[in-house]
C-alpha cells in the first residue's frame, strides 16, 4: 500500500455530490443551434477554414492547426460567424461559429490510429492537436503542449487526476464509474507518449463506486495503481495532488515536469482514447447539472456549443434571465464563476452548471472588517499569507504582492470559505493578478514604443546625414567645375601655367637668350675694365689677376657673340648645344 | 626619515598630506576614466518610468528628451499620460515631493485611446505618417493609410496634421483578452464592532 501524504491547509465544505451522482450518465439532446467559441482553451484562437453557408459534417475540423482547432459536433449549416455571448465572467462576447443543426448527425470520415503502439510520440501528439483536445479538468490547457515530444525522457510519474474535490461536481465520478475501460485506454496512450515508470490514478475516498470501477479496469496492467486518499478540498489541484501522491512539492514558479511528473485529468484520458482509437475529435464532454433548482439533476454527455439554457431545460431547470438570487454558476461553488447570460454555450472547460436556490447557497453578505484571526493562512493550500495579500491588494502594492507570491495562489477559495468576516478574498487576488498582468503588458508595450521611437529617431538622423552628405558632394562638384572654367583664379594652376609659359617662351626664342648673354658679359667686361683702371699697381698679384679676368671676360664675350651670330642663322643647332654650354 | 619627522613635524605632516592627496587624486582620476558611465544613467531610469507615449505634451519631442530634461532639473509633473502614478514613481526615484499634475500640459485621460483613420476619407497625403512618433501608420502617397492598433500609443499627434480630419481618437475596446476582475467595490461597511453598533444606532 502506497503511503499517502498530506498538504498544508485545505477545508471540508459540504459535498452535495449525491444530488447528481445517483443517476447514470445521460446523453443530452442535440439543440437546434450550436454556438462554438473559437477560444475554448488557453492560448490564441485558431483561424477558421469555413464560411457562412457551408454545410459541415460531424467531426469536421472548422479551423486550422495554427492553434488548437474546433470541430463541428454534428452535421449542419454554418449560420453565422459572429460575436456571441461566451461563458466568461465578464459577459463580453467572443467570436463564435454558429451551426444550424440538421438533426441527421452525419459524420465525416474519421481517421483513427488503430495501433498506437506503432506510432511515435510526435505523430500521436500531432493527432491530439488535430483532434482539438484541451485539458478537461478546468483550465483548458492544450494537451498537445503539455505532452513531451522527446519520448518522455524526463517523465518518471504519470498522474491521472480523478480527484474531483470541488463540492457538487460529479462529472469525473460518473465518467470513472461508466467508462473506466476507456479511461484506461487513454492512460495507455498517454503512457506510450510519456513512458513513465509509474502511473498513479488519484481518487478521493468519497467515490467508492468509481474506485471499484477503476480498480477493476486496471486489473492486470503493469505500472498502474489506483491511489485512494482522504477527501479534502482542494486535493484535486495539480500541485496538491502531486504532493499527496508523491510527497514532493512543485517549486514556486515551477512546473510538474520539473519534478518529472505529468498530470492529466480522467476526462482528458477519455478524449485521448476517443481521438486516437476511434478518430473522434473533442466535440462533446460530460457536464454535471446540479443544484436544487435543477429538478432532474445529473450528468450529461453534451455536445460542445450547446447553449446552457438548452442543457438546463433537460435537467428540469427553467432559466429565464439569471438574477442575483437566481444564479447560474459555471463550475463549482468554490471556483465557479457566475454566468451573466444563460445563452452562453457549453465549452471544453465546462465541467458543471450549478443552479442553486438562495437557501442552498446564500449570496455572501457585506464584508466585515478583518479581525486578523488567521484562519485563512491555516486554510491556504499554497501556504501563502492571505491576510497580508489582502492588505497589499487593497493598497494596490503590486511589488509586495509579488514578494508574497501572489502568483502561486490557485484561487481555490479556501480562504474566503473560512473567513468569519466573509471578505471576498479570492476576488481581491483575482483582481490583483489581473492588474499585475495588465501592468506587465503595458510595460512591454511602452518598451516596444520606446524602441520604435528610438529607431525612428535614428532613421531620421541617418536620412538627414545622408541628405547633408549629398548636398556637400554637390557643392564640391559645382566648385570644381567653376574653378575649371576660370583656372587663373586658382594660384597653383596659375603658377603651373606661368612655368609652362616661360618654358615655351625659352624654347621658342633661344636667340634672344643668346643676345641677352652677350649683353650681360659686356656689362661684366665693363666692370672688370673699370676695376683694372682703378688699380694703383701696389700689389702685383692683384693687378695680374685683374688683367687675367679682363682677358677671360673678353674671351667669353667673343664666344657669346659668335654663339649669338650662329643662333641667328640656325636656332635649332643652338638648342642642341645649350647643354654643353651649361 | 624618523629624524626628519622628529626635527620638523610640521613639514613632515605637510609632506604626508601632499603625498596622500596626490595618490588619491590620481586614483580618482584613473577611476573616472576607467569606470566612465556611458550616457546619463539617471535619465535612463527616468525614461524607463515615463509611459513612452511620445506625445510631446510635456513640451519635449518625446519621452527621452523629457527624461533628460528631468535629469537636468525640470519639473516631474508635465506628463499627463503617466498620470499621478507616473509622478509618484518619479518622485520616488528622485526622492522629491510628488507635485500634482501640471494642468497646463493636459489632464490624465480616463481611458486609453487609439487613433483610427476613417479610410474612405483618407486622401493619402502621408502627413500623419510623418507625424507619428512610433511609425504606427502604414501607407504611401496617394494610397490609403491605416493605423497599426498594436503599435499606436494614443498620442494623438497625427490628428492635427490631417488636412481632411479623417483621424479620430477612439477609446480602446474592452475584449475578453483585456477584461479583468475589479477589486470588490462593496467594501467593508462602517467599521464598527457589534457592541458599538447599538450605541451608534
Amino acid at each position: 500500500m502506497r503511503r499517502v501524504h498530506d498538504f498544508h491547509g485545505g477545508i471540508h465544505p459540504p459535498e452535495h455530490k449525491e444530488q447528481s451522482n445517483t443517476r447514470p450518465l445521460r446523453r443530452a439532446a442535440i439543440p437546434a443551434q450550436l454556438v462554438l467559441p473559437l477560444s475554448q482553451h488557453i492560448g490564441p484562437p485558431a483561424r477558421l477554414e469555413i464560411a457562412v453557408g457551408d454545410r459541415v459534417l460531424g467531426g469536421q475540423r472548422l479551423s486550422d492547426l495554427s492553434s488548437l482547432p474546433v470541430h463541428a459536433p454534428t452535421s449542419g449549416i454554418i449560420a453565422a460567424i459572429e460575436d456571441r455571448p461566451v461563458p466568461h465572467a465578464s459577459g463580453l462576447g467572443g467570436l463564435c461559429v454558429v451551426i444550424e443543426t440538421d438533426g441527421e448527425d452525419e459524420w465525416t470520415e474519421l481517421s483513427p490510429i488503430n495501433d498506437f503502439r506503432a506510432a511515435d510520440a510526435a505523430q500521436l501528439i500531432g493527432h491530439l492537436q488535430a483532434a482539438g483536445i484541451a485539458g478537461l479538468g478546468g483550465a483548458g490547457f492544450p494537451t498537445f503542449r503539455k505532452l513531451p515530444r522527446d519520448g518522455g525522457a524526463g517523465i518518471s510519474t504519470l498522474i491521472i487526476n480523478g480527484t474531483e474535490c470541488e463540492p457538487y461536481i460529479t462529472a469525473d465520478d460518473v465518467l470513472m464509474r461508466e467508462r473506466a475501460a476507456q479511461i484506461v485506454e487513454g492512460v495507455e496512450i498517454l503512457a506510450h507518449i510519456a513512458t513513465p515508470e509509474e502511473i498513479l490514478i488519484g481518487i478521493e475516498d468519497n467515490k467508492p463506486e468509481a474506485i471499484a470501477a477503476m480498480r477493476a479496469a486496471i486489473a492486470g496492467r503493469e505500472l498502474m495503481e489506483v491511489v485512494v486518499f482522504p477527501t479534502k478540498y482542494p486535493s484535486g489541484g495539480e500541485k496538491q495532488l502531486i504532493e499527496i501522491l508523491t510527497g514532493k512539492q512543485v517549486p514556486s514558479g515551477g512546473l510538474p515536469s520539473d519534478l518529472g511528473i505529468l498530470c492529466q485529468n480522467v476526462g482528458t484520458a477519455v478524449a485521448v482514447a476517443d481521438a486516437v482509437l476511434r478518430g473522434r475529435p473533442l466535440v462533446s464532454r460530460v457536464t454535471t447539472v446540479t443544484g436544487h433548482r435543477a429538478k432532474d439533476a445529473g450528468n450529461f454527455e453534451v455536445l460542445l456549443g450547446t447553449p446552457m439554457r438548452h442543457l438546463l431545460e433537460q435537467a428540469g431547470c427553467d432559466v429565464t434571465r439569471a438574477t442575483p438570487t437566481q444564479r447560474l454558476i459555471m463550475g463549482g461553488p468554490m471556483m465557479g464563476v457566475t454566468m451573466p447570460d444563460p445563452d452562453a454555450p457549453i465549452v471544453k472547460t465546462t465541467n458543471c452548471l450549478l443552479v442553486p436556490t438562495e437557501d442552498e447557497l446564500p449570496t455572501s453578505g457585506a464584508a466585515q472588517a478583518c479581525i486578523r484571526c488567521g484562519h485563512c493562512a491555516e486554510a491556504c493550500p499554497a501556504q501563502l499569507l492571505p491576510q497580508q495579500l489582502y492588505w497589499y491588494a487593497r493598497s494596490r502594492d503590486f511589488e509586495k504582492l509579488e514578494e508574497h507570491h501572489l502568483a502561486d495562489c490557485i484561487e481555490c477559495g479556501a480562504c474566503s470559505f473560512v473567513c468569519p468576516s466573509s471578505i471576498p478574498l479570492v476576488q481581491y487576488y483575482r483582481a490583483s493578478k489581473a492588474a499585475i498582468r495588465e501592468q506587465r503588458a503595458e510595460d512591454a508595450k511602452a518598451e516596444q514604443a520606446r524602441l520604435r521611437f528610438e529607431a525612428r529617431q535614428e532613421r531620421l538622423a541617418r536620412a538627414a546625414a545622408e541628405k547633408e552628405a549629398r548636398r556637400a558632394k554637390r557643392k564640391r562638384t559645382a566648385m570644381a567645375k567653376a574653378a575649371d572654367e576660370a583656372g587663373a583664379d586658382d594660384p597653383i594652376q596659375a603658377a603651373i601655367a606661368r612655368a609652362k609659359a616661360r618654358r615655351a617662351a625659352q624654347d621658342q626664342a633661344p636667340a634672344a637668350a643668346a643676345d641677352d648673354k652677350v649683353a650681360k658679359i659686356e656689362a661684366r667686361l665693363e666692370k672688370a675694365r673699370a676695376k683694372l683702371a682703378a688699380d694703383d699697381g701696389s700689389d702685383a698679384a692683384v693687378s695680374a689677376a685683374l688683367q687675367k679676368a679682363v682677358a677671360g671676360t673678353e674671351k667669353k664675350l667673343a664666344d657669346a657673340q659668335a654663339e649669338a651670330a650662329a643662333q641667328d642663322s640656325a636656332p635649332a643647332d643652338a638648342q642642341q648645344r645649350e647643354p654643353e654650354q651649361a | 626619515m624618523l629624524t626628519f619627522i622628529e626635527s620638523s613635524p610640521l613639514l613632515a605632516a605637510l609632506a604626508a598630506m601632499l603625498a596622500l592627496g596626490s595618490a588619491f587624486g590620481a586614483l580618482l582620476g584613473f577611476a573616472s576614466i576607467r569606470f566612465r558611465a556611458e550616457g546619463n544613467p539617471i535619465a535612463d531610469q527616468i525614461n524607463a518610468i515615463l509611459p513612452q507615449t511620445q506625445c510631446g505634451q510635456c513640451g519635449y519631442p518625446g519621452c527621452r528628451p523629457y527624461a533628460e530634461a528631468i535629469a537636468e532639473g525640470d519639473a516631474i509633473n508635465k506628463c499627463p499620460p503617466g498620470g499621478e502614478a507616473g509622478i509618484a514613481a518619479l518622485a520616488d526615484l528622485l526622492d522629491v515631493e510628488a507635485p500634482p499634475l501640471d494642468a497646463e500640459h493636459g489632464t490624465e485621460a480616463e481611458a486609453k485611446s487609439y487613433a483610427f483613420i476613417i479610410e474612405e476619407d483618407c486622401i493619402g497625403c502621408t502627413k500623419c505618417i510623418q507625424a507619428c512618433p512610433v511609425d504606427a501608420i502604414v501607407g504611401a502617397a496617394k494610397q490609403m493609410h491605416t493605423v497599426i492598433l498594436e503599435e499606436c500609443t494614443g498620442c494623438d499627434l497625427c490628428v492635427d496634421p490631417c488636412p481632411v480630419d479623417c483621424i479620430e481618437m477612439r477609446p480602446l475596446p474592452e475584449t475578453l483578452g483585456t477584461w479583468h476582475w475589479d477589486l470588490p467595490t462593496a467594501d467593508v461597511g462602517p467599521v464598527i464592532i457589534a457592541s458599538d453598533r447599538e450605541q451608534a444606532a
